[in-house]
């Protein structure tokens, strides 16, 4: 495994109007783990991995994907790095099947456009294989039949089925229920297994205990600490994400952070 | 297939099931619980429908009148194929039946004699078609780019037309049309050999494709599910092709049509679910956030579509100018934009986007049109045609509806 970290922020800042979301925000994920991000609600989670997706510009910061500076500037540039996000509402077509969700926006087609039905239903079989995800009947159901837990698995599977690099989830077991929750972390700790780079935002400390290698806490859009799952304690986590302070102090003022 | 419950907590143990144990039924009824009828119902409807009338009415099933429904339902068709579209879309175009009325106007001023703007042969259904598409796009990027509801630019462009072709037709009476391309769209009838090459073009053409296609699966290792279904569809499809010819052939032979709603039938089916873009139609229609953030351009394919239902509006509106070879001021008018919208939705598009066919288009325009000659037939007045034409929408939109309740469930 090499030093250098798959995705390395340093000093990312974003508002929106007057309400400061990340202030000098760092951040790393290494390939291989699974990196936490847990914060409160309004902690920035969200507006990070959005600045990492493309969907937000940050307003000042440095990106570097596996030791190079990038400047990512939308959806499609994060996609052709190896970034992919599944997000809370999955993004997922009811009323399309699994293989033609898993494919959404790049179809396998010829250069009439003509679809490849039969090479993408290979690619789905052997994808959900390789991640042992063998609870779905049939490749060929729609959406709209599969349990909350396939449909999340679903997602996971189309992220990682292009090659990614990095993968972010966000709040993956939010809906889920027990076994179903069970059934999403080892897919998130065999993605691990299987070199990405996984980044995962839970509310759920035991989730997080239980899958995340590393957890980088956020409070009020700063910093407050990383922890390593082995050497700390959900208490410490918890205080971190109540009443963390800043572990660096920024050339910003740091209005509101005690707000 | 004993996890139909949605138990969230249950451990989906069950595990694989071979994809080959599927048989037709099951296949079938995992379709019903998601929500997707598919053709069935429609299918079932329009043969009680010809049962029924055959078997009452003396002048009903007489190859003259097999022909005179073709005929009746080709302008219909023509224009729900565009609906189709547009409701897997999840939109409405209101304005494709003056929108079409446009497009018989240009045609016939195209072709007018000694206009200073007459163009020969096949150009004026060029021109008019040409032109309902521009129509179709220009109202779609107001959907599209600004984000005004479809509903009222629709409502917009359904006022608008019909003043352009009121101004345009005014009060010189019909606009005669003597050019033979548009009159013979609605008004030629294939020789009986020229039909039976048809319907052998027809059925080689299919069954070619479907076993091309099935080879190609087993190359990569697919199954062939159904392969019951598969067959079935081998045998039925060059059958129909060849009873159609059969039943033409006593009359005048097959309409041109015909043909047309046949061609158009496989050219859109081909696009809808063969290429990228019918892919991204459906993803659109199914969930635009989706569809956005797979980087789909949600806005190219509104466009898209809203001119494919112009273009379609167009080559109906010829259609329609060309079987009573004129164009009148109140072209467009009456019930063609309810019918059109009805015979998609009853041939089971969904009007909530994302599911239906584009052979909906042909069964809900058979339906509609077998209905209103049946009943013209036994001598009842328009007013009862509009009755059942309306309960039977009715039913068709209330399953929808079912289905789509039946869906939201079985969904998590």
């Amino acid at each position: 495994m090499s030093d250098t970290p798959t995705l390395e922020l340093r000093g990312i800042s974003k508002s929106f109007g007057s309400v400061q979301a990340l202030t000098d925000v760092d951040f790393e994920v290494r390939e291989g783990e699974v990196m936490s991000l847990v914060g409160d609600n309004g902690a920035g989670k969200s507006t990070l991995i959005k600045c990492i997706a493309g969907i937000h510009a940050s307003d000042a910061g440095e990106v570097f994907f596996e030791g190079q500076p990038v400047h990512i500037t939308g959806p499609k540039e994060a996609a052709r790095l190896g970034i992919e996000v599944v997000y809370q509402d999955l993004a997922l077509c009811d009323n399309l099947d699994v293989v033609q969700n898993m494919f959404l926006g790049r179809e396998s087609h010829d250069v009439l456009q003509r679809l490849k039905e039969p090479v993408m239903e290979q690619k789905t079989a052997e994808t959900l294989k390789s991640l042992a995800v063998t609870t779905i009947r049939s490749i060929r159901q729609p959406v709209a039949t599969l349990s909350g837990g396939q449909r999340q698995s679903v997602a996971v599977a189309r992220a990682v089925m292009w090659n990614s690099k990095l993968v972010m989830l966000d709040e993956p077991t939010a809906a889920l229920g027990v076994a179903q929750t069970e059934q999403v972390l080892n897919l998130v700790k065999r993605l691990a297994e299987q070199g990405l780079a996984v980044v995962l935002i839970s509310h759920n400390l035991h989730d997080i205990f239980e899958a995340a290698n590393r957890i980088t806490v956020l409070r009020l859009g700063r910093n407050v600490g990383i922890f390593e799952r082995d050497k700390t304690t959900q208490q410490e986590v918890v205080q971190a994400i109540t009443a963390g302070t800043p572990t660096k102090v920024s050339g910003i003022p740091a209005t509101g952070a005690t707000a | 297939m004993s996890n139909s419950a949605p138990d969230a907590a249950a451990p989906a143990a069950v595990s694989t099931m071979p994809e080959r144990d599927e048989s037709l039924g099951t296949r079938v009824w995992e379709n019903i619980k998601g929500g997707n009828l598919g053709s069935l119902p429609v299918i079932v409807g329009l043969a009680l429908i010809v049962l029924v009338f055959s078997l009452t009415a003396q002048n009903f099933f007489t190859a003259v009148n097999f022909n005179n429904i073709i005929t009746q339902m080709a302008g219909i068709t023509l224009l729900a194929y565009g609906v189709v579209f547009i409701l897997l879309l999840g939109e409405i175009d209101l304005s494709i039946a003056y929108l079409s009325a446009v497009a018989g106007v240009v045609a016939a001023q195209l072709q007018l004699p000694d206009s200073g703007h007459t163009l020969p042969g096949i150009w004026p259904i060029v021109g008019a078609v040409l032109v309902a598409m521009l129509i179709g796009a220009f109202q779609g990027s107001f959907v599209a780019i600004i984000g005004v509801p479809a509903f009222v630019v629709t409502l917009a462009g359904l006022l608008a037309w019909q003043g352009a072709v009121q101004v345009t037709v005014g009060s010189g009476g019909p606009i005669i049309i003597q050019n033979k391309w548009i009159n013979d769209m609605a008004q030629y009838f294939f020789s009986k050999n020229a039909g039976w090459l048809i319907a052998a073009v027809v059925g080689v053409g299919y069954v070619g494709a479907t076993l091309v296609g099935a080879l190609n699966q087993r190359r990569h290792g697919v199954a062939i599910r159904n392969p019951a279904l598969v067959v079935i569809k081998l045998v039925g499809v060059p059958a129909i092709a060849f009873l159609i010819i059969g039943i033409s052939n006593h009359d005048r032979g097959l309409p041109f049509a015909g043909l047309l709603i046949v061609l158009f039938l496989v050219l859109w089916t081909y696009i809808a679910k063969r290429t990228t873009f019918g892919r991204h139609v459906y993803a659109v229609g199914g969930n635009p956030e989706a569809a956005r953030r797979a980087g789909i351009s949600v806005a190219r394919i509104r466009i898209l579509v809203f001119t494919i239902s112009g273009g379609m509006a167009g080559f109906g509106g010829v259609m329609l100018a060309a079987r009573l070879s004129s164009v009148a001021p109140d072209q467009g008018g009456g019930t063609l934009l309810l019918d059109a919208i009805s015979a998609a939705v009853i041939g089971g598009t969904s009007l909530f986007g994302g599911r239906g066919e584009v052979r909906s288009a042909i069964l809900g325009a058979a339906v509609i049109s077998t209905i209103a000659n049946g009943l013209y037939i036994f001598g009842f007045s328009n007013g009862v045609i509009f009755i059942t034409t309306g309960c039977i929408l009715l039913f068709a939109v209330t399953l929808d509806t079912l289905a789509r309740r039946r869906q939201a469930k079985t969904g998590r």
